[in-house]
C-alpha cells in the first residue's frame, strides 16, 4: 500500500485528540487493534474464532489486577496482560486446531465460556462488578498517564492517548509485518487450500497455532489497553457478545483486508455511541447489520472498495 | 459431604432432565447440519421463542384477539409453538439461508448468529431479563411420583418421557424409514438425489423447519420448569455446542446419547463439587478433544 496513505493515517491519529472526543478515539484504537488481531486469524489464516473475547477480556482482567492490586506500572501491566493472552491463546489454540471449520468456531466459543465462568466466579475478578477504578499509573514510573491537559476547555488525558496510540501502532505494525512475511504467505496458502499446503511439506498445525497465538496476544494487548482507558475490566469484555462484535467489525470492514478492521471498528463503535440512546435495541441493530452484511456484502466496505478500484487494500 | 444414594440419584435425575433438553437441541442441530451443512446459531434463540409462544399464548393472545377469556393451554402450546417456530424457520431458510449454500459454510453460522442477536434483542426489550413464570402447567402433572428410590416431580418425569419419545421417534424416522433414506442420501450426495427426482430444496427447507420446531418443542417443555427469559436460549446454546463437539454431529443416535449422558454428568457434578457443575461439560469437551478429536461418535472428514 502507498506510503502517503500511511503518513496520512498516522497524522490523523496524532491530531485526533484535538478534534474528536479522545475517549472515543482511544476506545476506537483498542477495538481496532482487537479487530486487526482477529482478522489475522479469520482473514489471513481462514480460522473463525468465536471466542476472542476470552483473550481481550482475560488480558484486561490480568492488567487490571496487576496494576490495581499488584501496583505495577502500566507498561508492565500491559505486558503481563499480553503474555497471559498469548499463553491462553497457546492452550485454546492447541485444542481448537484439532478440529476444522465450524467445529473450530464452536470449540473456541465453548472454551471462552470457561474463561467467562472463571471471571464470574474467581475471588480476584470482582464477580458481577468486575474490576473497577483501575489506576492509570505512571508510565515507566515517570510519566503520569492520568494527567490531563485543557483542550478547548475540557480536560484531555493526552499522555494516555499517545501511549495508547503508540501501542496501537506497534500492534498494527506487528500484524502488517506478519501478513507480509514468508510466514504470512504460508498462512494465506493454508487459507486457500489446506491439503495443498500440507502436501507442499508445511507443518500446517504449527503455522495455525503460531497465528492463533499472535492473534490472541494482540487481542490481549488491546484488552489491556482498554482496561487502562476505561479503568475497568468487566464481564462484558469476556462475554460471547464481545466475541461476536469483533467478528462483525472484521466482516463489516472487510475480511482479509489490511484496513478493513479499522473501518469496521470505526463503524461499529460510532454506531454504538451514536445510538446509545436506544438502549438495548443496539443488540437488534448489531444483529441486523450482521444479517445484511452476510447476505449483501460479504467483502465488507474495504473489500468492495478494493474490488471497485481493482486494488488490494 | 454425605454422598447418599438418594442425593446422588435425585441430582442425576434432575440432570437427566437437563440432558433431554441437550439431546433435543443437539439432535436438531445435527439434523440441520447433516443436510444444510450449517451450524444453526439461532437454535437457542428459537428455543426461547418457543417458550415465549407458549407464555404469550397463555397470557396475551386472548386479549389480543378480543377474547379475554381465551388462554392457549399447555397441550395446545406443545403443538402450536413448534408449528409457529417451524414456520419462522421455513421463512428464514427460504429468504436467507438458501442464498448462502454456495459460499463458505461459516457464513451460515454468521447469519444465524445475527438472527440470534435480533430475536434475543427484541425480546430483551419487551420482557424482563430475569424471566417470567409460565403458570399454565396442567393440573394432572402437578405433584410427585414415587420412583422407589426417590420422590420425583411428575412434570419432570413427563418431560423426560416425552422428550425421549420425540428423540427416538426422530431417530427412527431418519434411520429406518423411506423418508429418512431420502434424507440420509441427501446428506451424502444431494446432486445424485436430485437426479432421482427428489425435490432436494424442499427437503432442505422442511428439514430446517423440523430442526427448529424441535427446539421450540423443547422450549415449551422447559417453560414450566425454568422461568421464561430472553437469555434462556443463549445460555443453552453454548452448552449445546460443547455437547455437539463432544458427540460429533455425524450421528443422530450419537447426539441423543451424548446429550443425555452429559446432562446426568452435570447433575452428578452438582453433588460432588457444585462450583464445577457449570463448566464440567466444557472440561469434558477439552478431554475429548485431547483423546478423540473427532468426537465420541464423529468421523473425521
Amino acid at each position: 500500500m502507498s506510503k502517503s496513505l500511511w503518513i496520512i493515517l498516522v497524522v490523523v491519529g496524532l491530531v485526533a485528540p484535538f478534534i474528536v472526543y479522545p475517549v472515543f478515539m482511544m476506545k476506537l484504537l483498542c477495538f481496532a487493534l482487537f479487530a486487526c488481531a482477529f482478522n489475522l486469524l479469520l482473514g489471513y489464516t481462514g480460522l473463525l474464532s468465536f471466542g476472542h473475547a476470552a483473550f481481550f477480556g482475560g488480558a484486561s482482567y490480568v492488567t487490571g489486577y496487576l496494576v490495581k492490586t499488584g501496583g505495577l506500572t502500566p507498561e508492565l501491566g500491559i505486558l503481563g496482560g499480553t503474555l497471559f493472552a498469548a499463553l491462553l491463546g497457546y492452550l485454546v489454540g492447541s485444542l481448537a486446531i484439532r478440529r476444522q471449520g465450524i467445529y473450530f468456531a464452536m470449540i473456541t466459543l465453548a472454551l471462552a465460556q470457561i474463561v467467562y465462568f472463571i471471571a464470574l466466579k474467581a475471588p480476584f475478578t470482582g464477580g458481577e462488578d468486575g474490576l473497577q477504578g483501575i489506576p492509570r499509573g505512571k508510565l515507566f514510573g515517570m510519566i503520569d498517564l492520568g494527567q490531563t491537559y485543557s483542550i478547548g476547555g475540557s480536560p484531555v488525558a493526552l499522555n494516555l492517548y499517545y501511549f495508547i496510540f503508540a501501542l496501537f501502532c506497534l500492534g498494527f505494525w506487528v500484524i502488517y509485518r506478519t501478513i507480509n512475511s514468508p510466514f504470512g504467505q504460508v498462512l494465506k496458502a493454508i487459507r486457500e487450500n489446506e491439503p495443498r499446503a500440507v502436501s507442499l511439506g508445511y507443518k500446517v498445525e504449527r503455522f495455525k497455532l503460531m497465528a492463533f497465538v499472535i492473534s490472541a496476544a494482540l487481542a490481549g494487548m488491546a484488552g489491556s489497553m482498554k482496561s487502562l482507558v476505561f479503568q475497568l475490566a468487566s464481564l462484558t469484555d469476556v462475554s460471547w457478545h464481545t466475541s461476536g462484535e469483533v467478528v462483525l467489525m472484521t466482516l463489516l470492514g472487510g475480511v482479509g483486508t489490511v484496513l478493513g478492521p479499522l473501518v469496521g471498528a470505526f463503524t461499529v463503535i460510532t454506531l454504538q455511541s451514536e445510538l446509545s440512546s436506544v438502549g438495548s435495541w443496539i443488540t437488534v441493530i448489531i444483529g441486523v447489520t450482521f444479517v445484511v452484511c452476510v447476505l449483501l456484502f460479504r467483502r465488507g466496505f474495504v473489500g468492495e472498495l478494493g474490488r471497485l478500484l481493482k486494488k488490494s487494500l | 459431604m454425605e454422598l447418599s444414594f438418594q442425593t446422588v440419584m435425585s441430582q442425576v435425575m434432575l440432570g437427566l432432565n437437563n440432558g433431554v433438553f441437550y439431546a433435543i437441541l443437539s439432535l436438531g442441530l445435527a439434523v440441520i447440519f447433516g443436510l444444510l451443512n450449517i451450524v444453526n446459531f439461532a437454535h437457542g434463540a428459537l428455543y426461547m421463542l418457543g417458550a415465549y409462544v407458549a407464555l404469550l399464548g397463555f397470557t396475551s393472545l386472548g386479549p389480543l384477539i378480543g377474547m379475554p377469556d381465551f388462554h392457549l393451554n399447555y397441550w395446545a402450546a406443545l403443538i402450536v409453538a413448534p408449528l409457529v417456530v417451524g414456520a419462522v424457520g421455513i421463512v428464514i431458510e427460504k429468504t436467507m439461508l438458501s442464498r448462502l449454500y454456495k459460499f463458505d459454510h461459516l457464513y451460515g453460522l454468521l447469519l444465524t448468529f445475527g438472527l440470534a442477536l435480533i430475536i434475543q434483542g427484541v425480546f430483551t426489550n419487551f420482557f424482563n431479563v430475569s424471566g417470567d413464570p409460565y403458570e399454565a402447567k396442567p393440573e394432572i402433572l402437578n405433584g410427585a411420583v414415587n420412583l422407589g428410590f426417590m420422590m420425583f416431580p411428575k412434570y419432570r418425569l413427563w418431560v423426560i418421557c416425552i422428550s425421549l419419545l420425540v428423540c427416538f421417534g426422530t431417530w427412527y424416522v431418519i434411520e429406518r424409514t423411506k423418508l429418512g433414506s431420502f434424507l440420509r442420501a441427501g446428506t451424502e450426495n444431494p446432486e445424485l438425489v436430485k437426479a432421482f427426482g427428489v425435490n432436494v430444496p424442499l427437503m432442505i427447507t422442511l428439514t430446517y423447519g423440523y430442526g427448529v420446531a424441535l427446539a421450540a418443542f423443547a422450549g415449551v417443555l422447559a417453560a414450566p420448569i425454568y422461568s421464561v427469559s430472553p437469555v434462556m436460549g443463549s445460555e443453552m446454546i453454548i452448552t449445546v455446542f460443547a455437547v455437539v463437539v463432544i458427540g460429533g454431529m455425524g450421528s443422530i443416535m450419537g447426539s441423543i446419547i451424548t446429550g443425555l449422558l452429559l446432562g446426568m454428568v452435570e447433575g452428578f457434578t452438582k453433588v460432588v463439587y457444585a462450583p464445577a457443575s457449570s463448566t464440567v461439560i466444557f472440561l469434558i469437551m477439552v478431554v475429548v478433544l485431547l483423546v478423540k478429536p473427532a468426537g465420541l461418535f464423529g468421523r473425521e472428514s
